[in-house]
């Protein structure tokens, strides 16, 4: 059976081709396109994928209204039974919003937008998306927000610290983020939101190949299921 | 109708010859609808009429061009795509200064968005941005306002849109003080089967209108553009406009999804003067008439007059012929968009563009006059010796022998001009869509075709105080430094788009800075097979503002597309390895004239700027091409600003490997910006033919200045200004 990948396109998405092209590149098989309109996704999906970009302009607070959109109530009801859900960047944002992951991404601490490749921490290399990697490995990944800054109260933080749900952390400053939190799991360890660009990093062309083997476990642990 | 009184017309910006001429052709007077529209046509923002007549000298040919000037953008043919078909390469670059020096963050965010609908207007996915931005003094009290307005503003437009910024270049001099210039510059590429142009067509066809709803923002602001800034340009505030980057991600796929189509005969934006240049230049280009019931117009407020709809100048809206019967579809495409679809008219056989308001005819007037019939000026200019004689540049003369040319090397790589841009770039999305490749820290941006091994090399090149001590050869540079830039990183140089700033033209001495100017592009483009295929002009750029008529330097801003077969091969400028030859192309004479260190350590604008021996250019340009294509060079960087030392400072700082020089330096050949000249590395053992060998790449230092301490100059100056 070939993987079964969709990545959701919301009006102001701008990172969904890129997803898309990650996806085809590590799987073989194209990402099906998912519209946020749509009442119900696609059967039989083996991976969603909410991608980056300024979804609904991020008027009202970014993700915010994604995250009400048609196609969210299907999606959350996929994570509930176990599907993977990858939410980079916006996704993150409206991963947050639609309630799936705690905590809020703020404006960054410099209140500017941030492009470059930044060092990233693996904190927990034992989930489906963590697996091609070692714990404390420190990769090469771009961020491109101007909302990353992660926070979520102290009880929070503790028990995503106790629990291994927080994935990555930055290894230098970038964005004011709570104890440095670049992405965090929710609580089946199927959902992963975070703010970095896996989908930049597939080939040294661009720079780094470092996000490549996000893609790479995610598949193979469905693959091996 | 109101009376059209002598005040009125002057408030309109026509002159009273112009206003006659308008009378002579309507055999009438005109209502105050009619005036705006002739007003805005006629403005010199819509219809350079002051630089028309000499821009039709400009070589704008050459085999692979598809398009040249006088559509939204130029065309040019980049070879075959992934699934064999022809691919084309569409770009255009244009100003938004004054709006930008009013209100810097919509200003220049409006900037982004015009120039990126005259590119996907034509067909293409936009892929790439740049940004050519001229500042005053840092230490000037409104400048950090600025630019950190410019900056956010290209930034949260780029950025929202999902088109890469990728390059671009900012300098800083005292002449932008009261006038700061913000010129974008969009490239996109389409298939060359699925390019759409703008001429109206087919009596009946319909004329359809998408995007946002009109609003009463930036009413004539075309007709500012044409004016030189009096003292209270705040006042001018409420007509810049406000952009809304999340509608035009949707109007650039809604667009794209339609062109895929058959359904478009036509399609313009509404950028300058809206509604009534669009449908005024796709009436007359097709030889068409035109009839608008412009109680269909999708308007944000109630009680909007027709006046007030043809001259505003909302964003993010198009206007379409489309084929008839293909509304409903193209209606569901935009509807699936969320955005606004009307159709408010059709295509006429009259020759007249009719607007009926109320059931009433409130607009009759013939397209020829519009379009065709726009005043055109032959306006005095000095002669090259007068010029002179009034810009007095000076003599060089002795110049102080350097103490240490370490120390200078420092103080240029922390003056503005030279410093790390980090702090801007680093705000602005240059990764998105997945292809960037390089980006223009180094020489040319490259950002890869998708799907494909081609890349796209572009850069924006021009300096501003060259083009002042000498027109000329300003003009000139300003080309062939496109040329050496897009050479230097593997990219065939194809097309060059520009945007011509400059003050106001009624004077003779500005005049002659603009004909020079484009004299030497003439020349530079004709002699390295560079045509140009689209551009802008901004005229009356100087400001009263901060007292004194300050004229801004002439600034002819050249966007140069190149391209590479074959990305793999891309150079770049970082020393890649220890003990790798480094080789001078190009010689040097030592010219300080008018050089950054003469300006930067000793405070003098002065002599004459470089020369640029066109034949040389083309020829080292096509050496270090081929160099780099058979892999025989291991990194590659053009000199300019700064000189030498200043390169190879870059490529030191690049690639974390410092420099050790064979040669003997002295300040001419350490800081002299002669022309035509590259620095490249080689393995150890390989030799580069006319090539003079003068280093090693090793240690951790370049002329005695430690990559540490060039880093902290280099990184310090925006940071200290922006952050302390």
């Amino acid at each position: 059976m070939s993987f079964r990948g969709a990545v959701v396109t919301f009006p102001g998405s701008n990172c969904d081709r890129d997803m898309a092209v990650a996806l085809e590149a590590v799987s073989g098989v194209p990402a099906i396109r998912v519209w946020h309109g749509d009442a119900e996704l696609p059967a039989n999906l083996d991976f969603i994928a909410l991608p980056g970009g300024f979804s609904y302009g991020d008027y009202l607070r970014s993700g915010a209204m994604a995250a009400r959109s048609t196609v969210m109530q299907s999606v959350i009801e996929a994570a509930r039974r176990g599907v993977p859900v990858l939410g980079v960047c916006n996704g993150f944002q409206v991963l947050t919003e639609a309630g799936l992951l705690p905590g809020a991404l703020m404006r960054n601490a410099s209140q500017h937008f941030i492009c470059r490749n930044v060092k990233l921490k693996v904190e927990n290399s034992q989930s489906l998306f963590t697996a091609g990697y070692s714990a404390g490995q420190i990769l090469n990944i771009p961020v491109a927000h101007h909302d990353g800054n992660y926070f979520a109260d102290d009880a929070t933080l503790d028990r995503l610290e106790g629990e291994g749900r927080v994935a990555f952390r930055y290894a230098e400053t970038v964005n004011g983020s709570a104890r440095d939190i670049a992405g965090v799991l929710n609580e089946a360890g199927n959902v992963l939101g975070m703010m970095p660009h896996p989908e930049r990093a597939i080939e040294e062309a661009l720079g780094s190949s470092d996000g490549r083997a996000l893609f790479e476990s995610a598949i193979r642990s469905l693959v091996e299921a | 109708m109101s009376q059209i009184t002598p005040e009125i017309v002057a408030e309109h910006g026509l002159s009273k010859d112009e206003y006659a001429i308008i009378l002579d052709r309507l055999g009438r007077e005109p209502n105050l609808v009619e005036l705006g529209i002739f007003s805005v046509m006629w403005s010199e923002h819509c219809s350079y009429k002051s630089s028309r007549l000499h821009l039709k000298k400009l070589p704008t040919q050459a085999p692979w061009v598809i398009c040249g000037p006088g559509e939204n953008a130029g065309v040019i043919d980049i070879g075959e795509g992934p699934d064999g078909k022809g691919q084309a390469a569409i770009f255009k670059m244009e100003s938004h200064n004054h709006p930008s020096y009013i209100e810097p963050y919509q200003g220049a965010a409006t900037g982004v968005g015009g120039i990126l609908r005259d590119v996907f207007t034509m067909g293409a996915r936009p892929v790439a941005n740049l940004n050519a931005l001229r500042f005053g003094r840092p230490d000037h009290p409104k400048m950090k306002h600025l630019v950190s307005g410019v900056v956010a503003g290209i930034g949260g437009y780029g950025n929202c849109v999902g088109v890469p910024t990728v390059g671009g270049e900012t300098n800083f001099h005292k002449a932008y003080d009261g006038n700061i210039l913000v010129n974008a510059m969009t490239v996109g590429v389409a298939d060359t089967d699925k390019i759409f142009y703008s001429a109206a067509t087919g009596v009946g066809n319909p004329i359809v209108y998408v995007g946002s709803k009109t609003g009463r923002d930036g009413i004539h602001g075309a007709t500012m553009a044409s004016a030189d800034f009096g003292e209270n340009s705040e006042e001018k505030r409420p007509t810049v406009q406000v952009g809304d980057p999340f509608t035009e991600k949707l109007l650039i796929e809604a667009c794209l999804e339609l062109m895929a189509t058959d359904a478009i005969v036509a399609i313009q934006d509404m950028g300058a003067a809206g509604l009534t240049s669009s449908s005024v230049e796709m009436a007359s280009k097709g030889g068409a008439g035109i009839r608008l019931n412009m109680n269909k117009v999708p308007c944000r407020e109630e009680g909007m007059t027709p006046y007030e709809m043809m001259l505003s100048e909302s964003q993010e809206r198009m206007l379409m012929v489309l084929k008839p019967g293909k509304e409903p579809m193209a209606e569901a495409i935009f509807r699936k968009w969320e955005l606004d679809f009307a159709v408010i008219g059709e295509v006429t056989d009259t020759g007249h563009m009719v607007l009926e308001f109320n059931g009433e005819v409130v607009c009759d007037i013939p397209l020829g006059p519009l379009a065709d019939d726009a005043p055109e000026y032959d306006r005095p200019s000095l002669s090259r010796e007068d010029y002179q004689a009034w810009a007095k540049p000076g003599e060089v003369g002795e110049v102080p022998a350097s103490a240490d040319l370490g120390a200078d090397l420092l103080k240029l790589m922390g003056s503005a001009d030279l410093a790390s841009r980090a702090w801007i770039w680093q705000q602005y999305d240059s990764q998105v869509g997945g292809d960037t490749l390089q980006l223009s820290g180094g020489d040319a941006a490259v950002v890869r075709v998708h799907g494909t091994h081609k890349a796209l090399a572009m850069s924006t090149d021009c300096t501003p105080r060259y083009c002042y001590a000498d027109p000329y050869e300003g003009g000139k540079q300003a080309i062939a430094e496109a040329y050496r830039n897009i050479s230097a990183v593997g990219g065939t140089p194809l097309a060059v788009t520009n945007c011509l700033n400059f003050a106001n033209p009624e004077r003779p001495e500005i005049m002659a800075q603009f004909t020079g100017c484009l004299a030497g592009m003439g020349d530079a483009c004709r002699a390295l097979d560079f045509p140009i295929v689209s551009g802008n002009v901004s005229l009356y750029n100087e400001s009263k503002a901060t007292g004194g008529g300050s004229a801004i330097l002439p600034t002819p801003a050249i966007g140069g597309v190149g391209l590479l077969d074959d990305y793999s091969k891309m150079a770049t400028i970082a020393f890649k390895k220890e003990g790798d030859a480094i080789w001078l192309i190009g010689g040097e004479t030592g010219h300080l004239g008018q050089s950054l260190w003469l300006r930067e350590l000793h405070g003098r604008e002065a002599g004459a700027p470089p020369p640029v021996d066109l034949a040389a250019e083309r020829k080292h340009g096509e050496e270090v091409r081929a160099l780099i294509k058979a892999q025989a060079v291991t990194a590659v960087h053009d000199i300019s600003d700064g000189g030498l030392l200043v390169t190879l400072a870059e490529m030191a700082l690049a690639g974390g490997i410092g420099a050790q020089l064979d040669m003997e330096l002295d300040v001419a050949k350490a800081f002299g910006e002669d022309q035509g000249r590259y620095v490249v590395t080689a393995p150890a053992g390989v030799e580069i033919p006319a090539a003079q060998r003068i280093g090693t790449v090793g240690g951790s230092s370049v002329a005695g200045a430690s990559l540490q301490a060039l880093r902290e100059a280099n990184e310090s100056f925006f940071k200290d200004w922006m952050e302390g």
